[in-house]
């Protein structure tokens, strides 16, 4: 390409070594313009930005009264190419793109498995198309007809009986971020160029397994990012080239990520981090005189409104799990540049702002990355729209930054990586809670009365002895994790063999580090149920099969999230406990082991998979989200809480610790002023003893239930669940009154 | 080792003083007002005996949020000077500690006996702030409301501010009870007479712990009365601040 091209799209930017191979990074930290202060700049929405917004409430209306879904392809399969392309209404759009032909119209997307594209069509009242359907079951084999072929008698067992859930086996795993910044920065051309060299560099002698994979996913990855020009033709863009403007950085961008998620039905496609990079855009041309703020607040509103309109074709099942129509475009804003610098810039304020131009919404899932440095202003603001909208979580950048440098962004929830450096493969959650029950009944299930664990001796006293629990724990746990881990290896393997995430991928370096991403699920009920074997009296009630099927307490016990030394270092210990159990195994790709004390909503559907539990829970009753403490358990304030969960060691738990807070406006203080003062202070304290996460709710139970009663008017009621945000309208019942059963911290 | 009876704790208070306060509720209390939304700690057998030390662990693990917002601990109840030898003791270590101490009282057991004074005095030395509950200016309505008539109390009120202590005026605005201009202008003149207020707040009644009465089988009697209009409160702001800007 003419070296006048390159010239023109970085005239004004500070060169750097970004200008003689891909390093983002050193761009932006070459580049941006921190921004102290407040957000008196921001302008509303225009009218354009307006009346497409109506357009979208209009149409999800729509969808909400068709029972979920408004349209859905049941016979063109989604790839980067395979739609024309689609708007919402051309002339007003300032950023262009959808999945499909259409917006709200769902895509067919069968890689991952066909069985779960035809039911999830099927649920809607749709037919999948009978050729499809021959051939993604006879001609061409999908990643979970890959599992399936290969899972073993006892990982199905698991898998059915609810101890190991939410695999990623029947669609995509996603939680890979691609450095979507990449396509503006240097346009596509330059991307294949790098590609082609560093695929000469694969294999020159030895062709083994791993140098033939190798080889053969970059030229996928080369192919993707042909076709990712050819989708951006079809709107109309030339973007082999790098982009000219703040729009068109804008642009790319959102097509880079358009693709990946026209490619790849992942259950978390996130973004990445991206507000600062475009920042440097914004000022250029804000410096130039050919962009106003008001044009580019106009940019962010229409680049969000996109962003929030990205679906996929799901089971009930599915929303069984992570309910809400969630897509996890996860945005990472602020930080810390590690020479010190706020990484928060004007666009910082602009990205959250979108929340007051177009209303809240769970999409995308913005997530402000914490520092007690951060400029004091931003801190503000970021405190103001979390009471107002319910819809912001917030993660440690202070402990992060540490191990991911400064130019990570955070995968789904929790997950941070680092940005076209690093991948990881998701891998769900395992029960510790049914595990325990497992260990005291000797491997067999208490629901299904199966043996799907080892048949070890059960415990046959009248009463719970603690180390006995203890040892036998031990044992299920290392049983657990040794299967865990091998099933994830299959899952994977079978993943990048039928369902490789091309252009995810192309927008990666050659040396990725990929992590296995384990998680636990049942986290509190587990440790209180320990809590309560140690400190009180548990009697197992068994069925006539000897079975423990409930169990009776005498005497009171320390609860975790209390901040009481005595239950929760029982917490710490178990965390590192399944955290060496997981490290000693073979992982697929040598990937580096990790986990997440993170549950989605699948709280729910875990606790209703789970018996009784020695810690009082009945059987069916829902387990509290990620790190959480039980509801209504943690009865000593909110500082108790977040403490409990802020001892939980990040080392030990690198995928995340998610915890979901909600308190009343009334008690976060009098007036508003010190309502904000005092969540910035609580975010601060909170970070200050090393907690990883927060999902920050300022709402009261009212509002909930009346939402419940009456969703007709709360259409854009958004409230944090799980390390993201959902309408809370589009929750299941049982979802929402999950929500409100939680602790609501208030005061009298 | 000095004990202190316990009633419970709220380590996130955002209303009892200034900044992210760990408010501890004593056990105990002389008055029984008729609107008491803590009357589950009346007795001091509702409290549970916590050492000095025990509770100045769970003061210490909430430092980052005090250093975050300008906080500390409130020291609330029941009535806290009913325990003052446990007071002295335990603010006498949060000072030590840096950590700011602040007291939410009725001052109902205050007198000019030098025995209490000479408590009293040592346990200004370790506090902060005072936010001294006014409950009613005119003092038969205070013993209605309250069991007690106020003279002691207003004492207490005079004896801050001849110390120049600084204190936060609370008033809890109850219809047919506090709630009348008259009584509102007599508070303010009141108000006006000592010098050494910081703030005023003024506390719409409200009925949230009226269910722990029924718990307690005792009969509530305000239980006919609904939470003041907001113009009523702010009515009764203006009246009250305006003994401030004096």
């Amino acid at each position: 390409m003419a070296e006048d091209v390159f010239q023109k799209a970085w005239q004004g930017f500070k060169p750097g070594k970004w200008q003689e191979e891909v390093d983002v990074r050193d761009f932006i930290l070459k580049n941006f313009t921190p921004y102290t202060g407040d957000e008196s700049f921001l302008e509303g929405p225009t009218e354009a930005t307006k009346k497409l917004w109506e357009q979208v409430m209009e149409l999800s209306k729509k969808e909400r009264e068709a029972g979920g879904v408004l349209d859905a392809d049941t016979k063109v399969v989604s790839t980067i190419t395979s739609h024309g392309p689609g708007y919402l209404d051309k002339d007003l759009e300032k950023i262009v793109g959808f999945q499909t032909d259409k917006p709200f119209k769902r895509a067919l997307m069968p890689f991952g498995g066909i069985r779960m594209a035809k039911q999830a069509l099927e649920a809607y009242g749709y037919e999948l198309d009978p050729e499809v359907e021959h051939i993604f079951t006879h001609w061409r084999k999908t990643h979970n007809q890959g599992v399936f072929d290969v899972y073993t008698p006892e990982m199905r067992k698991a898998r059915r009986a609810g101890v190991i859930t939410g695999l990623p086996d029947a669609y995509g795993r996603g939680r890979i971020i691609g450095d979507y910044r990449r396509v503006p920065l240097y346009g596509v051309d330059y991307l294949i160029e790098q590609k082609e060299r560093d695929k000469a560099y694969i294999g020159g002698r030895i062709m083994t397994d791993d140098v033939i994979r190798d080889r053969e996913e970059h030229t996928e990855q080369i192919r993707a990012l042909h076709e990712l020009k050819e989708m951006a033709a079809s709107y109309g863009y030339d973007i082999s080239r790098p982009a000219m403007n703040a729009r068109e950085a804008i642009q790319w961008l959102y097509f880079a990520y358009l693709a990946a998620i026209k490619e790849q039905n992942g259950a978390a496609m996130s973004l990445g981090r991206v507000s600062t990079f475009l920042d440097i855009y914004i000022e250029r041309d804000l410096q130039n005189g050919t962009l106003t703020e008001k044009e580019a607040q106009e940019l962010m509103d229409h680049f969000v409104m996109k962003l929030r309109l990205v679906k996929f074709m799901r089971t009930p099942e599915y929303n069984q799990l992570f309910s809400g129509d969630p897509t996890w475009v996860t945005e990472a804003i602020g930080g810390m540049a590690l020479d010190g610098r706020p990484l928060v810039t004007k666009n910082s304020f602009r990205i959250l702002h979108t929340l007051d131009n177009l209303g809240p919404a769970p999409e995308p899932n913005l997530t402000v990355l914490w520092s007690t440095k951060l400029p004091e202003n931003f801190k503000k603001y970021c405190a103001k729209m979390s009471i107002k909208t319910s819809s912001i979580q917030y993660e440690n950048d202070d402990i992060m930054r540490d191990i991911y440098g400064d130019d990570y962004g955070i995968a789904c929830c929790v997950s941070a990586m680092r940005i076209g450096k690093q991948m990881q493969f998701f891998g769900a959650r395992v029960n510790i809670a049914k595990a325990l029950l497992y260990a005291i009944n000797g491997g067999v299930d208490e629901v299904s009365k199966e043996q799907v664990g080892p048949a070890y001796q059960p415990i046959t006293s009248e009463y719970l002895d603690y180390d006995e629990v203890m040892e036998k724990y031990d044992r299920m746990l290392e049983w657990l994790c040794e299967l865990y881990v091998n099933t994830l290896n299959v899952i994977h393997y079978m993943h990048d063999k039928y369902c490789y995430e091309r252009l995810e991928m192309a927008l990666h370096d050659r040396e990725v580090l990929r992590t296995m991403a384990c998680g636990i699920a049942g986290l509190s009920v587990a440790v209180d149920s320990l809590s309560a074997i140690k400190y009180a009296k548990v009697k197992p009630i068994r069925d006539e099969n000897g079975i423990a099927v409930d169990f009776e307490i005498e005497g009171d016990f320390p609860k975790y999230g209390n901040n009481d030394d005595r239950v929760d270092q029982i917490a710490v210990e178990l965390v590192k406990e399944i955290m060496r159990k997981i490290s000693k195994h073979k992982t697929y790709r040598n990937a580096i082991p990790t986990q997440s004390i993170l549950t989605i909503t699948s709280n729910v559907v875990y606790g209703k998979k789970t018996g009784a539990t020695p810690d009082g829970r009945k059987a069916g009753v829902p387990f509290a989200p990620g790190a959480n403490p039980m509801h209504g358990r943690d009865t000593h304030g909110a500082l108790a809480s977040l403490t409990s969960v802020a001892k939980l060691p990040y080392d030990y738990a690198l995928d995340g610790i998610s915890n979901t807070f909600s308190i009343t406006p009334q008690a976060l203080g009098r007036d508003d002023e010190t309502k904000v003062s005092n969540l910035v202070a609580m975010l601060d304290g909170y970070f200050a003893k090393d907690a990883h996460h927060l999902n920050v709710n300022v709402l009261n139970r009212e509002t909930l239930i009346d939402a419940m009663d009456h969703p007709e008017k709360y259409p854009q009621l958004t409230i944090r669940v799980s390390g993201y945000a959902v309408n809370f309208i589009k929750l299941t019942r049982e979802q929402q009154i999950e929500v409100i059963n939680r602790t609501f911290h208030e005061s009298m | 080792m000095i004990t202190g009876r316990i009633h419970s704790e709220e380590s996130f208070g955002a209303v009892d003083g200034p900044g992210i306060r760990y408010v501890l509720f004593l056990a105990g209390c002389p008055l029984r007002c008729l609107y008491c939304h803590n009357a589950d700690t009346w007795k001091m057998s509702s409290g549970k005996e916590m050492t000095v030390d025990e509770v100045m662990e769970r003061v210490r693990s909430y430092i980052p949020f005090y250093d975050a917002s300008g906080g500390g601990i409130t020291v609330s109840g029941g009535e806290p000077l009913l325990q003052i030898d446990f007071l002295i003791e335990l603010f006498k270590q949060c000072k030590k500690e840096g950590i700011h101490t602040c007291i939410d009282t009725s001052g109902a057991p205050f007198s000019r006996r030098p025995n209490f004074l000479e408590k009293m005095d040592e346990l200004l030395q370790y506090t902060d702030l005072i936010l001294l509950d006014l409950k009613h200016i005119d003092s038969e309505k205070h013993k209605y409301l309250t069991g007690q008539n106020n003279e002691h109390i207003l004492d207490f009120a005079r004896y801050l501010a001849e110390k120049q202590f600084p204190i936060w005026v609370r008033h809890v605005l109850v219809p047919t009870i506090t709630d009348f201009d008259e009584y509102l202008h007599k508070l303010a003149d009141f108000i006006k007479t000592l010098g050494n207020v910081q703030k005023i707040e003024v506390l719409p009644y409200h009925k949230l712990g009226a269910y722990k009465w029924e718990q307690l089988g005792v009969e509530y009697k305000l239980k006919d009365i609904e939470p003041p209009a907001q113009d009523r409160v702010e009515n009764a702001e203006r009246i009250l601040n305006a003994a401030l800007q004096a």
